[in-house]
């Protein structure tokens, strides 16, 4: 390496932060290691244009700056999508942008790690200064298994540090391991493939590594990448290197294959019997085994969670179980964060006059922000679970007994779980697909997620269902003193709209299929680790890191579209009736407040006649003024509805009327829509705007379903009839109407495309979808 | 003598073991598997099989691998090296 090569880093800088990478196969720790070292000191992002997730995490060893690089686990450095070729040129430093990486740490399971093996004798080739990291060694020793660290070292001509990143023991071993590395230069340990192909190799590289096409910036093409090259025909690398360099390294590349081929070498699997038979001397002289009798205890369990009758049963259970928690632990949570919106809007109308900014803060980024955050206790319980699932090792077996039914849609078991989690929210959904290692598999995922009936949608389906749904009941049991009904026409809709989504999402999932993302169905081949009790330091670290990432990405955008949505509605209407009618009603409450001190808080909204008067028999002087005040709520909320028709929200929402008009909408429904793109339950409070209630208004406010039920046409007829409560509810069921899930399908796709793409067709499907549900339904119910 | 006829991974029953021929074809699911140490003389056990039938579970270089009937049907199993369920 030549350091002239970078006059604008002086060297002293450079080797003051040591950047090293953080390489491994799944299941051997790798994360809760990097957790470890990194401690909540890490960034997530995405690497440009792709799906894989850049991770770097900082620490600082004594007087050595440490940036630690998580690469995605992985098998093999042998890129077959561009997703792999980005973590493999990210581990040889060739990203813009990117430093150099001085050191590779390669993490392996103590107990098992002769598979690890093949990728460390990968990253041998890349000739990057390694070190190995038998992770997990207390479990392996526990199991009988003696690995002879120094012959380890010898063998493979690098440190070798046991560890166990979940208790912590040997961090500090690996601290000295990382300095001795980056200090002791080994000489480069011969590589585990035949001489020839290293021949050829490098014949390759010293021809073209310097050649290049028109882009004079490129930097020097790395050994590692002539080796797969020649290895992986048809790979990733060999369109990557066509692409870089002169055309004659095609014809070299071609050359060199055929001599080898003459030679006798098998290409395709020539690499993985060199490195194995590397491998597995290496095992045989370091490590000495007792019988394992846990190896059987796994199966044994495996016997019965994935027994043909018991396995889906348990499965059924802990789902069950799962989503039962969510709603109903989540619940208090939910009104507590909603307690404390409300007290925050209260607390800043308490000191700010009423005007734009009292609304601006209170309306716009109070009720913005709060409509964020009061997602967060099911997304936080949502992937407490799937932490303890897959941290367990249950997960895989999860996916392993749904591949059977997902397969039929098109996609495998891996999509299972991020589905079932979109049910609660497509946001952690759409996070888990991280999961799929089948890039066209992860982006169906993705594309479908959004479909599942996530909790948002609930409220709304309550609203209508409850007002406009006759209750039928067809199935009445009388138990323990009280009716049951078993069968009731509001939960037959409920139902029906619960999993629309899903049911749409079959056909949709099997149409991306034969067009977007055509070809085979990919591979379901996954390794299904050992059981062991999930570790509290992952799993609550894998949740602060999930509600993190959450709150800073996702809120962002909802926060900026509820306030542009809310300065729509706001402007520009003249304002100042409203305001003197607003200050009245302030006076007012406080004058009442003064005179009945023990009802202090009966101010608010509408109140005051179910709250004031029955308790105790209050003076006529406070009846009237409690009287006043409703009728003055009552005129401000029909004034804040007709500012609202003047607004530009109002305008919008005659503009698009012809366009809703034939789902059996008005404008004031069009605009409560347009206005619950950002999150559809914003929904239930532009409504209650409109329908002259103020924005305060929740699904069980019966006055606005009353409001609802009493609204009329232009014309006089009802304006909500069954017809256009279901048109509603299906358009809700299956329009895109969150932000959150639009740029969480920006952040895990890394381009627009795709979230345009889903807002697209979601959008499509749901205005379809409520035009068939009402002209059906119209002719049908009348 | 007729050589054996070749059998493939999906037709060893439950808990019996044999050993790898040859894992067929050169495509990326091949390449994979060949990359997680399905090679030829690799002693491989089928532990189990998914509710549905399919995919099932083999155990092989101490680590458990799920393999749909598809993926299996391209690595050939030695017949005569086949060893029913020990247990």
């Amino acid at each position: 390496m030549s350091v002239a090569a970078e006059p604008s880093s002086p060297l002293r800088e450079r080797q003051a932060t040591v950047r090293i990478a953080v390489v491994g196969n799944p299941n051997t720790g790798k994360s809760t290691l990097f957790n470890a070292l990194a401690g909540m000191n890490a960034r997530v992002g995405n690497y440009p244009g792709v799906t894989v997730e850049k991770k770097i995490g900082y620490a600082r060893w004594g007087d050595l700056r440490v940036e630690l690089v998580d690469l995605p686990g992985t098998y093999s450095l042998s890129p077959r999508s561009k997703d792999e070729l980005i973590a493999v040129e990210a581990l040889l430093g060739m990203l813009p942008g990117e430093g150099d990486i001085d050191l590779a740490m390669c993490v392996a399971d103590a107990g098992n790690f002769e598979r690890n093996l093949f990728l460390f004798s990968q990253i041998l080739d890349t000739g990057k200064p390694a070190i190995l990291i038998l992770n997990m060694a207390d479990s392996a020793e526990a199991a009988g298994i003696r690995i002879d660290g120094k012959a380890l070292e010898g063998a493979i001509g690098a440190p070798v540090v046991f560890t166990s990143a979940n208790t912590g023991r040997g961090l500090d071993d690996l601290r000295q391991a990382v300095e001795r590395a980056l200090t002791q230069k080994r000489p480069a340990a011969p590589s585990a493939l035949p001489r020839p192909i290293v021949e050829e190799t490098e014949r390759l590289h010293d021809s073209h590594s310097r050649s290049k096409l028109a882009d004079a910036n490129t930097s020097e093409t790395p050994y590692y990448l002539f080796e797969r090259a020649i290895l992986d025909e048809g790979g990733e690398t060999e369109r990557f290197l066509f692409a870089r360099l002169s055309a004659g390294f095609e014809e070299d590349l071609r050359a060199a294959r055929s001599r080898l081929q003459q030679g006798g070498f098998d290409l395709g699997s020539i690499e993985a019997q060199s490195r194995y038979a590397w491998a597995q001397k290496v095992t045989a002289q370091v490590v000495a085994r007792e019988e394992r009798p846990e190896k059987r205890l796994t199966d044994r369990v495996d016997r019965a969670l994935t027994h043909w009758l018991i396995g889906p049963l348990v499965f059924l259970v802990t789902m069950f179980i799962v989503f039962q928690t969510i709603f109903s632990w989540a619940s208090p949570l939910i009104g507590f964060f909603e307690t404390l919106q409300g007290l925050a809007g209260e607390f800043v109308g308490g000191f700010l006059p009423p005007g734009a900014l009292q609304s601006l803060i209170v309306d716009g980024i109070i009720g913005g922000v709060g409509s964020v955050v009061v997602f967060l206790p099911q997304i936080a319980l949502l992937f407490l679970f799937i932490a303890i699932l897959e941290d367990s090792g249950y997960m895989p077996r999860a996916a392993y007994m749904m591949d059977r039914l997902m397969a039929a849609v098109g996609l495998s078991g891996k999509s299972f779980l991020p589905l079932m989690s979109s049910f609660a929210c497509a946001v952690p959904g759409v996070m888990a697909t991280r999961t799929i290692d089948s890039y066209r598999d992860r982006m169906l995922t993705i594309l479908v997620a959004p479909l599942m009936s996530c909790s948002a949608r609930l409220p709304v389906y309550i609203l209508f269902v409850e007002a406009f749904v006759p209750d039928r009941r067809f199935l009445e049991v009388d138990l323990f003193g009280a009716s049951w009904t078993l069968i009731g026409l509001q939960g037959i809709v409920m139902f029906a709209m619960v999993w629309l989504g899903a049911v749409v999402a079959v056909p949709v999932a099997a149409i991306l299929r034969w067009t977007i993302f055509r070809g085979h169905s990919s591979p379901f081949v996954m390794e299904l680790p050992e059981y062991r009790l999930p570790s509290w330091r992952v799993v609550l670290g894998r949740v602060y890191e999930q509600c993190q990432a959450f709150i800073v990405r996702a809120g962002t955008l909802i926060f900026a579209t509820t306030i542009v949505i809310w300065a729509l509605g706001y402007f520009p209407s003249d304002r100042t009736e409203l305001l003197a009618l607003e200050q009245r009603i302030e006076d007012l409450s406080g004058e009442i407040e003064e005179v009945s001190p023990a009802q202090g808080e009966s101010t608010d909204g509408a109140s005051p006649d179910e709250e004031a008067p029955a308790a105790e028999p209050a003076s006529p002087e406070l009846e009237g003024r409690l009287a006043e005040l409703a009728a003055l709520e009552a005129e401000a909320n029909h004034l804040r509805g007709e500012l609202l028709e003047e607004s530009f929200l109002g305008r919008i929402g005659h503009v698009i009327e012809p366009v809703v008009r034939p789902l059996g909408w008005d404008w004031r429904i069009g605009v409560a829509t347009i206005a619950s793109f950002p999150a559809r339950e914003v929904v239930i409070g532009t409504l209650g705007t409109i329908f002259s209630l103020g924005g305060d208004v929740d699904e069980n406010d019966t006055s606005l379903r009353a409001e609802l039920d009493r609204a009329e046409r232009d014309d006089g007829r009802k304006l909500v009839t069954l017809p256009v409560a279901l048109s509603i509810m299906v358009f809700f069921a299956l329009c895109a109407q969150c932000g959150s899930t639009l740029m969480v399908v920006y952040r895990e796709t890394g381009s627009w495309r795709w979230p345009a793409f889903c807002f697209t067709y979601m959008t499509a499907l749901a205005y379809v979808g409520a035009l068939l549900t009402y002209q059906i339904g119209s002719r049908l119910l009348g | 003598m007729d050589k054996p006829l070749p059998l493939t991974l999906d037709a060893l029953p439950r808990d019996a073991s044999a050993r790898i021929a040859e894992v067929q074809g050169n495509d990326a699911v091949s390449r994979r598997l060949r990359e997680m140490g399905l090679l030829a003389g690799q002693s491989v056990r089928r532990s189990g099989t998914a509710p549905l039938g399919d995919p099932a579970i083999y155990f092989v270089r101490g680590f458990r691998l799920a393999l749909r009937r598809a993926e299996a049907r391209r690595v050939l199993i030695d017949q005569s090296s086949v060893e029913p369920a020990v247990d």
